[in-house]
This record gives C-alpha cells, sequence and structure tokens, in this order.
C-alpha cells in the first residue's frame, strides 16, 4: 500500500475518535463520547508549545533541518564563527522561539541550539552546559509547580533532542557515547544520521545497524516508539514496525527548492543528480517529521513529564529530606558558636521556608500514597 | 605487489612523454641534418639519467592524517588503483576500533608501471582526532616525521654510508578536512600550523560528494582565507616557486586548494564505459569526471605532474632545515655527533 496514504491513516486514527460500531449506537446515547472533541477544541483554542533541542557538531546541517522540518527561517541573523574565534569557544545554549499556525492550530515552537558542542579540540564534558541547562528548566518547572501561583505556568522542558552522528564514521564516536549516556535520563534522545547524501544505500544500512548495535552495548536509552495496541489494524502495525527498522533515521535537509522530474520539490542540486528532501527512498526526511510532529509529539512531551520530569522530581525531593534530616540531627549536639539573635526579618523568612518544607513533605508524602494505591 | 595500471608517470625536470626513445650519440632526428658540427649530444644525458633512474626505481612515503571515516584508505586505493592501505578488519565497537592514542602504521608495496618501479610508502594516522580531548595528538605524527629526518641525517653522517640512503622521510602528508561547508576547525588550524613548517601539507576535502558546487566554492574560499590568516603554508608553497613558469603553474594550483575529493574502489558502467563511482537513488558519482570531484587534479598533482617537486622540496628545504638545528643543537657536542671522526673527515664535512 501507498506509504503515504498509510501515514495519513496514521495521523487519522490519533487526532479523531474512532466511529462508533452498530452495535453500541444500539445502546443509549449519554454523550459523553464527545469529551475527545471538547478537549480537542480546548486545546485547539489553547495552542500547543514543544521544545525541541538540537545537538551536534557545527556542520551538521542541523539549522537546514531545522528550517526544512517546520518549513521556517529561523537563522536568518546567524553569524557563524570562523576558526579563530571557534578556538576559544565555549558550548553555548541559545533559544529561537517561532509560533506557528496550520489549520487553526497554534504552536508555540522553541528550539535550543547548542553551538560549540563538539567543537574545541578538548571536548572533554562539552555536555554539561547541556545537561546544566535541561535540569535548570526541570528546576524552575518544579518550584513553579509547587509554588502558589500556578495558572500561567510555562512549560520550558525540553521535550526532545535531535542528536547528529556524522556520516563520516564507522559508528558512534567516544563523544556520542558519552554525550547520550550523559542525556538520556533526562530527554527523549533520537539519534539522526546527518547528511546523509553522502552515504550510498548499502553504507546507511551497515552504518544504521552498526549504530544500533552499539547503542544497545552501552545501554543507552534512546525514545522508544509506543508499542501499538493490540486491537490495531494489521497495517498500522506493519508500518509501526517499519518506523522502527529505520532507526536511525538518516536525513538531508534542504530549504531550496529545485526543479526534478518535472515538478518543484525541495532539494539539492548536484553535477550527479538531484537529492530530493521528501522523497523516502532518498532519505528518511518524511518518516522523521512524520513522527516528530504529526504522530509522536504528544507521546515525546508525555514522556518527558511522566518519566524524565518525574525522575528529577523524585530526585531533589529526595536530596531535600535527606538534608533534612542530616540538618535534624545536626541540631542535638550543643552548638559550639554562640547563636545571633535573628531579627524580624529573618523570622519570617525562615518561617516561611519552614512551611514551604512542610508543604513539600506533605506532597512527598501524597506521591507516595498515590504510587502505592497505583500499587494495589 | 606489482600491479600494472593505465597511470603514467612523468617526471617534472625530465622530458614529458613516456614513451622511450632509442638512446643514440646522435641525438634526436631533426637536429643531425647534414654536418653534426654544432651538434654535441649533451641531452642524450637525459636519457641516461632516465635509464638509471627506472633501473634504480622510485620511492614515495605519503602520510594520511585525518578523522577515522573520512575516506583516507579508500582515497589511497583510487589514487593509486590497487589495494595500498592497512589492512582494517571489520571492527564492532568504537572501544576496538578508535585507539586510546595517535597510532604510525606504515605500508609498503612495490608497484610497477610501464617499466617504472616505485616503493610505495602509506604512512596511516589511526586515532588522529577521534578522541573527545584531541590537545597534542599531533605529537606522535611530528615525532615520527622527525625521527625519519633524524635516520636520514644519522646515515649521512655516517663514514661509511650507503651509496643509496634508504628514503624514509615523509615527502607529503594527506589532511582530510571533513565536509562541514563553513570552515576549518581548531583541530585542523592547530594540527596545520605545526605540521606545515615541517612537512609538505596537501589539504584535501573529504567526501565532498555531500557538497553542491556552490558550498564547495564557498567552503574553498573560507579555508584559503584561513589558512593565510593563520599564516599556514600548504603545498605548494609559494616561498619555493623557482621561476615565473613555476609560479604560473603553482599560482593555480594554489587558486584550486583545497580539492575537494570522493574515492571509490567500486566500478559502475556508465553510458557504456566501467567507472570508478559511487551509486546513489539519484545518480552516479564519477571519481575521475572532473565535473563531479577534484580527485583528477589531486591525482595529477601528486602523482603525474608534481610527484618529484614534491620530494625536491621535502630533501632540500624541510630536511634540510631539520639538518641545520640539529647540528647547531649539537654544536658544542660535535664529537657526540660524529662519532669519533679523523679531523680531515670533519673539515670536509663543514
Amino acid at each position: 500500500m501507498d506509504a503515504i496514504m498509510l501515514q495519513e491513516k496514521l495521523v487519522e486514527r490519533l487526532l479523531c475518535p474512532r466511529v462508533r460500531t452498530a452495535r453500541q449506537k444500539e445502546k443509549q446515547y449519554v454523550g459523553f463520547a464527545t469529551l475527545p472533541n471538547q478537549v480537542h477544541r480546548k486545546s485547539v483554542k489553547k495552542g500547543f508549545d514543544f521544545t525541541l533541542m538540537v545537538a551536534g557538531e557545527s556542520g551538521m546541517g542541523k539549522s537546514t533541518l531545522v528550517n526544512s522540518l517546520f518549513l521556517t527561517d529561523l537563522y536568518k541573523d546567524r553569524k557563524l564563527l570562523n576558526a579563530e574565534e571557534r578556538i576559544n569557544q565555549t558550548v553555548e545554549i541559545i533559544k529561537h522561539t517561532v509560533d506557528i499556525e496550520e489549520k487553526g492550530v497554534k504552536l508555540k515552537l522553541t528550539i535550543v541550539d547548542t553551538p560549540g558542542f563538539g567543537d574545541a579540540v578538548n571536548n572533554n564534558e562539552c555536555w554539561k552546559p547541556i545537561t546544566d541547562y535541561i535540569d535548570q528548566q526541570f528546576e524552575q518547572y518544579f518550584r513553579d509547580e509547587s509554588g502558589l501561583n500556578r495558572k500561567n505556568i510555562q512549560d520550558n522542558r525540553v521535550h526532545c533532542c535531535l542528536y547528529f552522528i556524522p556520516p563520516f564514521g564507522h559508528g558512534l564516536r567516544p563523544v556520542d557515547v558519552e554525550f547520550m549516556k550523559a542525556l538520556h535520563e533526562k530527554v527523549n534522545i533520537i539519534p539522526l544520521i546527518a547528511k546523509a547524501d553522502c552515504l550510498t544505500p548499502n553504507e546507511i544500512k551497515k552504518l544504521k545497524d552498526r549504530i544500533r548495535e552499539e547503542i544497545d552495548k552501552f545501554g543507552i536509552k534512546v525514545y522508544q516508539f509506543p508499542e501499538c495496541d493490540s486491537d490495531e489494524d494489521e497495517e498500522f502495525k506493519q508500518l509501526d514496525k517499519e518506523l522502527k527498522e529505520c532507526t536511525p533515521f538518516a536525513v538531508i535537509g534542504s530549504n531550496t527548492v529545485v526543479e526534478a522530474r518535472g515538478q518543484r520539490v525541495r532539494g539539492r542540486l548536484y553535477p550527479w543528480g538531484i537529492v530530493e528532501v521528501e522523497n523516502q527512498s532518498h532519505c528518511d526526511f518524511v518518516k522523521l517529521r512524520n513522527m516528530l510532529i504529526r504522530s509522536h509529539m504528544h507521546d515525546l512531551k508525555d514522556v518527558t513529564c511522566d518519566v524524565h520530569y518525574e525522575n528529577y522530581r523524585a530526585q531533589c525531593i529526595q536530596e531535600m529530606t535527606s538534608k533534612l534530616a542530616q540538618d535534624n540531627r545536626m541540631e542535638s549536639p550543643i552548638p559550639i558558636l554562640p547563636l545571633s539573635t535573628p531579627d524580624a526579618d529573618t523570622e519570617k523568612l525562615i518561617k516561611m521556608k519552614d512551611e514551604e518544607l512542610k508543604r513539600m513533605q506533605e506532597m512527598l508524602n501524597k506521591m507516595q500514597q498515590q504510587m502505592h494505591d497505583k500499587d494495589q | 605487489l606489482s600491479s600494472g595500471s593505465e597511470v603514467s608517470l612523468s617526471h617534472s625536470n625530465m622530458s614529458e612523454s613516456a614513451k622511450p626513445h632509442h638512446p643514440s650519440p646522435q641525438g634526436k632526428g631533426e637536429k643531425s641534418h647534414g654536418g653534426d658540427f654544432s651538434y654535441v649530444g649533451i641531452d642524450a644525458i637525459l636519457e641516461q639519467m632516465r635509464r638509471k633512474a627506472m633501473k634504480q626505481g622510485f620511492e614515495l612515503n605519503l602520510m594520511v592524517v585525518g578523522q577515522s571515516g573520512l575516506g583516507k584508505s579508500t582515497l589511497m586505493n583510487t589514487l593509486f588503483k590497487s589495494k595500498v592501505s592497512r589492512n582494517k578488519s571489520v571492527q564492532s565497537n568504537p572501544e576496538e576500533r578508535i585507539p586510546k592514542t595517535v597510532e604510525i602504521k606504515s605500508i609498503s608495496h612495490d608497484i610497477e608501471e610501464k617499466g617504472v618501479r616505485m616503493k610505495l610508502t602509506v604512512i596511516d594516522t589511526p586515532g588522529f582526532g577521534d578522541q573527545i580531548n584531541n590537545e597534542n595528538c599531533w605529537q606522535p605524527i611530528m615525532k615520527f616525521i622527525n625521527d625519519q629526518y633524524e635516520a636520514y641525517l644519522q646515515e649521512e653522517i655516517n663514514i661509511n654510508r650507503k651509496k643509496r640512503i634508504p628514503d624514509s622521510r615523509v615527502h607529503c602528508c594527506i589532511y582530510f578536512i571533513p565536509p562541514t561547508g563553513h570552515c576549518l576547525r581548531p583541530l585542523d588550524v592547530e594540527f596545520m600550523r605545526r605540521l606545515s613548517k615541517v612537512v609538505n601539507i596537501v589539504p584535501v576535502i573529504a567526501k565532498a560528494d555531500t557538497l553542491t558546487l556552490e558550498e564547495r566554492d564557498s567552503f574553498k574560499q573560507t579555508i584559503r582565507e584561513e589558512l593565510r590568516a593563520n599564516g599556514i603554508d600548504v603545498y605548494p608553497q609559494k616561498e619555493f616557486d623557482e621561476d615565473a613558469e613555476d609560479r604560473m603553474i603553482n599560482d593555480k594550483i594554489r587558486e584550486m586548494i583545497p580539492f575537494a575529493v570522493v574515492g571509490s574502489d567500486q566500478e559502475y558502467q556508465v553510458n557504456g564505459k566501467r567507472l570508478l563511482g559511487r551509486k546513489t537513488k539519484w545518480g552516479t558519482i564519477e571519481v575521475e569526471n572532473i565535473a563531479h570531484c577534484e580527485f583528477a587534479y589531486l591525482r595529477d598533482l601528486l602523482i603525474r605532474t608534481h610527484m618529484q617537486n614534491i620530494k625536491d622540496i621535502t630533501g632540500s628545504i624541510h630536511y634540510e632545515t631539520y639538518r641545520v638545528r640539529r647540528l647547531n643543537e649539537s654544536n658544542g657536542h660535535l664529537e657526540s655527533l660524529l662519532g669519533s671522526l679523523p679531523v680531515k673527515r670533519a673539515t670536509v664535512f663543514w
């Protein structure tokens, strides 16, 4: 069956409620089956947000790919550093935000760029600014969530990280392994083979197999597509299987339009032929776009909230409570230094902090209770 | 291992044609009309040199430097149309594949073509630039190059030295730049800056089939500017141009470097001919087609036109620089360097 048609079916399934069978229609109609529609309408009004991080050495085509994926030009005013300037460059974090609207649905897209990653001669711990950034977003969200006014919490957490692996090597390099291991428990990692137009189909297959092997071997947890429900039909399952076997996606990006086979397509013009970005036999760009935007965007956000953020939160709370326990223990020995009488302001601050801590404790207890209930 | 191929070698300071002509004291036909009073026959020496050189054979030592996976071995095999690179067994993971420090691996082959024999040594440098921390990864390479100069120097100052000192000096270092399309990386600048002072460096853009023609041109321009800005003199160096003719030829080359190359050891059928290339879903890249990539220019430079010049510059400039430095260093320890030589010999030497 045509690949494009299958993709459309996938999209349909996720956006529209299922058609009720005749049998169900016989029962008395209550009406809550419209709930998905109501949620749908409300979300459309509210709009969605999505934060995508791109990481990889410079010159891997990250900016071009992002522009190709979202059909924008986010990097108009970018100034590239020359070799001398790069010698003293450190890894930076740069955010670009763009509002995209399509068929009435609004998306606030944030792209987090990481220029300088892997470019220096000594790249030891070059991923530290990146892990720090991700943790900061989690911390910010944690604070907001625990705060008093929760009406307008801004979700800046990173939902997905596209990691660009150079196509020139024979598999993962040490820096690739270290980066992914540092981040796989903080963010959904989707590894990509960049600039795939320099590989023949055979070479792509070999490289993909090699990378998958090495990811397994090093215990790197990249983003896994959720399993199909058992009641899905065969074509859907087949499509899902193909998608999973295709990772890591070998991508090519382009913002220039060229003429190929009588049509205007986005591609790259070489003396020996034209690479069409949206041609599935040329590269996996379409698969990536469909997966990232059309079918799995919501799941990526869910996994970020339910798994990565919760891990961070649990860790954070654990640290806080263990610190509290330590502090409590320390109160019993006789203080050596005379305690200075605190003034009124500090007293108030201490009281506020105490209350906050008490609240944290309560929340922790509640969470533990919830987990306990779930297990039942 | 000897292989016959279609590449024809020529020497820059000898006659261009590779066809042997019959040596005769009378010299070339056109000149000897009637009385030979004006013709001495000095030009016959060219032929004598040629025969001697053919008997002796040539040596060429090429070093390839670049990150793993940039096609170094494939390019060497393509250049010499035979498997001259080291045999790499299929490694299963980065730990085995990428050595922890830069290694130097030399492989020599004797190749022959139209009666001309060459001992080709390809020096590979696995591990360069592959680590997370690549500081000083150029040191083992510098050391290797200097060690070869040292070995040659030791042979040269020997009392009983060989008639033909085996030449293991690195004649040319081909540096592979990844085709990012932006600019040189700090590692590239550091390496080339240091090594251009001791060896001829020929930078190439590896796996250039990922760049469109415009991207290629702008990338090359950026690289040339950055080489200039950092004072890096790559081959052919401007200061070693011998005369106006040389300069003209070399200027043209300097406008084109770094060459954007693609290598392949597989043949495909294109327009009824079997050509070396890479076959993709959108077309076949022909390695020797100059409309596709600049492999042919690189091959001509290294093998067909400038091979002897590269060796000359290594011998007469880079090696001499090393020699002067070494002799100046051990000025106070002349004896240690020359061993117990009679005074007479020492004077001749200086």
